[in-house]
């Protein structure tokens, strides 16, 4: 496991492409990269560009540089008060399903949060992490738009090797940030896990949940730091 | 001729869609060179060539939805 600490999304593309290299030629059986971005929107494969609503130079003046990579998925926003965990998982080990691997991700976001007392929630056909505006209320078909997302998921497979991943909402300082696009080319509203929850938020506790979690779903006997 | 067949990639994923061709048609290939990338969900997958040769036939442009199990390219193998 590699805790990168807050670095620029770019750092961490290499550190993923790096250690995607050891896995391959099987020096490394698997990693997992956990961070935070600085300020940054990224576009999958398919994005579209008109999916950014701020214009080119406010978020050049705002320092929040755009990068088109490589996964799936379409526009999102990393910050700050985020955690993003970056698997590099050969899925020959695992199940040759990325299907299952998306759910195993959704899995392992839904047991952190839970640890905090907040329900996640699957919104079928939308792949990520949702909160439902009541958790008493029970959603239906009707009011299935009204869910909130609180994690975004966005992966690449190559070789059956994983890598990008999954990032969580914690922190509410820069939930506004994502006003400066239209999540996941959806007009959707995001929220943030100290919200839900209504309590203030170690990110240290989170990533050792998170790291957690993934042993736990992906049946991993032991995480080594480096 | 080697017909590179889009594979299954998972319960309940019946499609996918082409977004990147690392080779052109008339272009040489190796064997387990990244050959076409597609998307389903909110996920990239790589499909290597299965074998090394000439890409004689692109049947699905960048864009296009897949079936799986249907032919996206044949490539004529290297003697």
């Amino acid at each position: 496991m590699c805790d990168l600490g807050l670095v620029d999304f770019k750092y961490s593309w290499q550190i993923q492409h790096d250690l995607f290299n050891r896995v391959k030629d099987g020096s490394l059986h698997g990693a997992l990269v956990i961070c935070r971005h600085n300020p940054v929107i990224t576009l999958g494969r398919l994005a579209k560009k008109n999916n950014i609503l701020a214009k080119e130079e406010e978020l050049s003046s705002m320092g929040v540089p755009v990068y088109q990579i490589e996964r799936g998925g379409d526009v999102t926003y990393h910050g700050p008060g985020q955690i993003t965990a970056y698997p590099i998982f050969n899925l020959q080990y695992i199940k040759k399903d990325i299907h299952y691997y998306l759910r195993q991700l959704e899995d392992v976001i839904m047991g952190m949060l839970n640890e905090f007392g907040v329900t996640g929630t699957r919104y079928r056909g939308y792949t990520g992490v949702w909160i439902k505006p009541s958790e008493a209320e029970k959603v239906t078909q009707e009011n299935e738009h009204s869910l909130c997302k609180i994690a975004s998921i966005g992966i690449a497979i190559k070789n059956w090797i994983t890598f990008h991943g999954l990032s969580i909402n914690i922190k509410k300082f820069d939930l506004a940030m994502f006003n400066l696009i239209r999540p996941c080319g959806m007009n959707i509203k995001v929220t943030c896990l100290e919200d839900i929850a209504k309590q203030d938020i170690e990110m240290d506790l989170i990533k050792k949940i998170l790291v957690q979690k993934f042993k736990e779903n992906f049946k991993i006997k032991a995480i080594m730091e480096q | 001729m080697t017909k590179v067949i889009l594979p299954e990639l998972g319960e309940n994923i019946l499609k996918a869609i082409v977004s990147y061709w690392y080779f052109q048609e008339g272009e040489t290939v190796q064997e387990k060179d990244d050959l076409v990338e597609i998307t389903t969900d909110k996920s990239t997958f790589n499909l290597p060539s299965p074998c090394s040769g000439i890409v004689r036939e692109i049947f699905f442009r960048e864009g296009d939805s897949v079936n799986i199990g249907e032919t996206l390219a044949v490539i004529e193998d290297k003697e």
